[in-house]
């Protein structure tokens, strides 16, 4: 049993999207509770979910709903005509009004996309919102896997696990206050056909490049803004804390499996062992079988723990894209004063000129300080060429600090909004990760505490 | 000899002083504990007399009337070398010890020589294992604290043991060396070594010539030795595995607290509960490495005492298939000799005798190890999964998970999701 996740659950976590899926494909939902709320049912909770998407969601989520509900393999020709063997995913989208009105949902319009689709959306993306932090994907390659997880892009568990992450990115997206109303962003979910000609067609292609090249360029800003600057410094010490974490987290992982597989073996010796005991035999199988229990829950205890990685593996990544605005803020900061730079200077050669006083060197000045005065005629010449090139100039600025203001307004207002969905996302990740230790804890005192009761049969 | 009160003291080819001795302490024991007057003397009666003893141990074992305890390990240092001394501290009422207490000093090599001692006096009862002359691999220092504390209370164990057996507490030996202040010039006297070359040599022939009339119960017994050694050893290796493994575990763990310190160093609204996860891993760590202290020190050594039982066990029932086979080899000699029947038959008898009581000893104890085994591994069990349910209660984020909900602004209802049982529900409390 498979359902749709509403989309206002990518309002405050694409990871509570996450666990309603597995709370509907688990078997046992008896003793579901809310903290706080002993008394509300799934349906109930279902309905809050619902109403606040209505309340908060953008209009595009108040008119669809969206998932990413399957994965297939497909083999085809690439584009040097090889055969590749590649994973597809399929989108669904219905009507809203559907969930509503309680009874079978309307069939979805679907279609399907690779990942390199999804690559090329986000490069759109960022291209024509660079103010705006735009959200991930999930990792291309597996990074910060432990031993049993598979780094293969074509092993199913890692595939389902990007499933969830693309449907996450779509949400993302989608409940967006900018991104959401952007027409490729639409197609991309409705048009499996014509989409990539629509893209192209957008001539994005061409500022790709010079991204790229600002990105990596270096120069230096003569007054940086300060928030910006804190805001990238946080950012990137964010992403170093978040690496670091991840790849420890990924060591503990590999280490605490060790140790309750290891205790499988006790299962095994106890049971050969109790056949050559009379008394002390049904003890030391039963004891045995609990160990086997112990052994086993690990892999259960582990997948969720990987859930909570995703999610902060999402606000790693979330890091590179908030660089990013930075750093086109202090392209276009550098550009401005660039700009001013060059305007003062005409301004000056101006006034030189028209003063007489050579204060800013020329090769005109000095030739014709070398050969000679120049004409009349030139000078005039000169000067209109210049007052022409002054009015550019002072237009150029004007434009640039427009463009500047108005970036610093809507990138200033993206970063809160992140700010406060970062803080949300992160403190529910905290959480549901103090829940899951507690389970596990839980789980660990069962075991043993049956175990104990076994042997004190022996 | 026959008129005598037969010990259990079975080297009968070995002239041995002591031996006389034993016999004394023996026959004494007896007749404090029997009825008084003349002691039977076959070997079926002295079975009784040893089953007795046995039921009168448990009564007995409220009040026992031989205490003893190993302590206060301390460097000796010589010229030669430096080593580490114990101190044996003996509280008796038994009339055969002059002084009801006593304290003497004794390094590792002295047990050594008690137990081979015990061992030569006591050919077919199971002595308590010692523990191992060599140190065990992880560990380096002969001197570190946690080995010799570790050591010591295995020697109180071996000792304990010695003195709680019904024959092996009247060992001569035992008494010298809970008594002796210089237990040197004892250590000097008695063949030992010579001895147990002769007994391998024989041995080794008997088992080459074959066993053919081993008894049934001693087969199944040899049978059961032989898994059951496997099995412990296997739970020894297992159990170490696992220390081994919560090591890695907890060396890794360590690395986590001190990021999610750093990381709530950058943060305003999550640095809260960051610092909440942080100090749970490190309580997590501070738990699992008390936990692997507990295992090496706790379960391993109690485990790993009977993966050196067990050798004892097969060694003892090595030594009856020779006495066995002595008595074989000689008895069918006599049945192919027509001449001179008289000594060899005297021989044989003696042998024969010789093989009764070493079945009838190795039987009784047999029966006391079986139930020590159980008795033993069942509480090391037992107290290691208590362990195991202490670890996870300690280590459950129970207090820090009084976390300010209100700063999500909501109630979170996103939690049906995740699975719980109810109870935990009502520990986790709302601020």
């Amino acid at each position: 049993m498979r359902r749709a996740a509403s989309a206002s659950s990518a309002d405050n976590s694409g990871a509570s999207s996450r666990r309603r899926k597995m709370m509907a494909d688990s078997e046992s939902i008896e003793e579901v509770a809310v903290i706080g709320n002993t008394d509300i049912t799934p349906t109930e909770a279902e309905n809050n979910i619902v109403n606040t998407m209505v309340e908060r969601g953008t209009s595009l989520l108040k008119k669809m709903e969206i998932s990413v509900a399957e994965a297939e393999k497909r083999t085809g020709k690439n584009t040097v005509n090889m055969q590749e063997t590649y994973t597809v995913y399929l989108i669904e989208t219905r009507p809203a009004e559907s969930v509503s009105e309680g009874g079978t949902p309307a069939t979805p319009d679907t279609l399907w996309r690779r990942y390199s689709e999804f690559e090329l959306l986000r490069t759109y993306l960022l291209v024509t919102y660079p103010y705006i932090i735009v959200p991930p994907l999930p990792e291309k390659r597996a990074e910060f896997v432990w031993h049993k997880l598979s780094a293969d892009n074509l092993d199913p568990d890692f595939v389902e696990r990007r499933r969830v992450g693309l449907e996450n990115f779509l949400l993302r997206v989608a409940s967006h206050p900018v991104l959401s109303n952007d027409k490729i962003f639409f197609l991309f979910l409705t048009e499996e056909k014509g989409w990539r000609e629509a893209v192209l067609e957008t001539g994005f292609q061409d500022k790709v490049d010079s991204r790229l090249k600002s990105l990596n360029a270096t120069f230096r800003v003569k007054n940086p803004d300060k928030r910006f600057t804190d805001l990238k410094q946080y950012s990137d010490e964010l992403n170093t804390v978040i690496s670091q974490l991840l790849r420890a987290r990924a060591k503990v992982a590999d280490r605490l499996y060790g140790v309750y597989k290891v205790h499988g073996n006790y299962g095994r010796v106890f049971s050969e062992w109790s056949a050559i005991e009379k008394e002390m035999g049904d003890g030391l199988q039963s004891a045995g079988h609990h160990m086997d229990t112990y052994a086993a829950s690990i892999d259960d205890i582990l997948e969720e723990e990987e859930h909570y990685a995703d999610q902060l593996k999402e606000y790693f990544f979330y890091t590179d894209a908030v660089r990013a605005v930075c750093r086109k803020h202090e392209l276009i900061q550098y550009e401005l004063e660039l700009a001013a730079q060059d305007l003062a200077y005409k301004k000056q050669q101006k006034e030189e000129l028209v003063t007489g006083t050579v204060r800013v060197f020329s090769l005109k000045g000095m030739t014709s300080k070398l050969f000679g005065q120049e004409s009349q005629e030139q000078r005039e010449s000169r000067l209109t060429a210049l007052e022409q090139n002054i009015q550019e100039g002072e237009a150029a600025l004007k434009q640039k600090n427009a463009e500047c203001r108005e970036f610093v307004q809507t990138a200033w207002e993206d970063i809160e909004r992140f700010k406060e969905q970062k803080n949300k996302d992160l403190h529910e990740a905290l959480i549901s990760y103090a829940i899951m230790q507690i389970s596990m804890c839980k789980k660990g005192i069962q075991v043993w505490s049956n175990a104990k009761e076994c042997f004190n049969k022996m | 000899m026959s008129g005598q009160a037969v010990p259990v003291d079975l080297s009968g080819h070995m002239l041995d002083l002591e031996e006389d001795e034993d016999l004394e302490v023996f026959s004494k024991h007896h007749s404090s504990a029997a009825d008084g007057g003349s002691m039977p003397n076959s070997p079926s009666s002295m079975v009784n007399q040893y089953r007795l003893e046995d039921e009168e141990d448990e009564l007995v074992d409220t009040m026992k009337d031989l205490l003893v305890t190993v302590d206060q390990p301390e460097s000796h240092v010589t010229a030669i070398e430096t080593f580490i001394v114990y101190r044996v501290v003996t509280k008796t009422t038994r009339s055969e010890f002059d002084s009801s207490e006593y304290e003497v000093r004794r390094r590792y090599q002295d047990f050594l020589w008690l137990r081979g001692r015990l061992e030569d006096s006591y050919p077919t009862l199971i002595v308590n294992p010692l523990p191992e002359k060599f140190v065990m691999k992880g560990m380096v220092d002969r001197f570190n604290d946690d080995f010799i504390e570790t050591r010591r209370k295995a020697l109180d164990r071996f000792l304990n043991k010695v003195s709680a057996h019904p024959v092996l507490s009247h060992s001569q030996h035992l008494h010298v060396f809970l008594t002796a202040q210089d237990l040197l010039s004892h250590r000097k006297q008695g063949p030992g070594f010579l001895s147990r070359v002769g007994e391998t040599v024989r041995a080794v022939a008997h088992s080459v010539r074959g066993l053919k009339g081993r008894p049934e119960e001693f087969t199944l017994m040899h049978d059961y030795v032989e898994e059951f050694s496997s099995k412990i050893s296997s739970v020894d290796k297992i159990t170490q595995r696992i220390a081994k493994e919560q090591r890695e575990y907890v060396d890794e763990l360590k690395r986590c607290g001190p990021t999610y310190s750093l990381w709530a160093a950058l943060e305003e609204d999550l640095a809260e509960p960051l610092r909440g996860v942080a100090g749970c891993v490190e309580r997590c760590c501070v738990e699992t490495e008390e936990h692997i202290q507990y295992l090496s020190e706790v379960l391993v050594p109690a485990v790993h005492e009977y993966v050196l039982s067990a050798d004892t066990v097969k060694a003892v029932m090595r030594r009856r298939d020779t006495i066995h086979a002595d008595y074989e080899v000689k008895n069918e000699a006599l049945a192919l000799r027509k001449d001179e029947p008289q000594a060899l038959e005297e021989e044989v008898g003696r042998l024969a005798e010789r093989l009764e009581l070493a079945n009838s000893a190795l039987k009784g104890d047999w029966c006391r190890w079986q139930e020590g085994m159980r008795g033993d591994l069942r509480s090391a069990f037992v107290s290691a999964t208590e362990k195991n349910i202490q670890y996870y209660e300690k280590s459950q984020p129970s207090q820090w998970i009084k976390m300010p909900w209100h700063i999500l602004g909501r109630t979170p209802f996103f939690m049906p999701s995740l699975q719980f049982h109810s109870s935990t529900l009502h520990k986790v409390q709302l601020v």
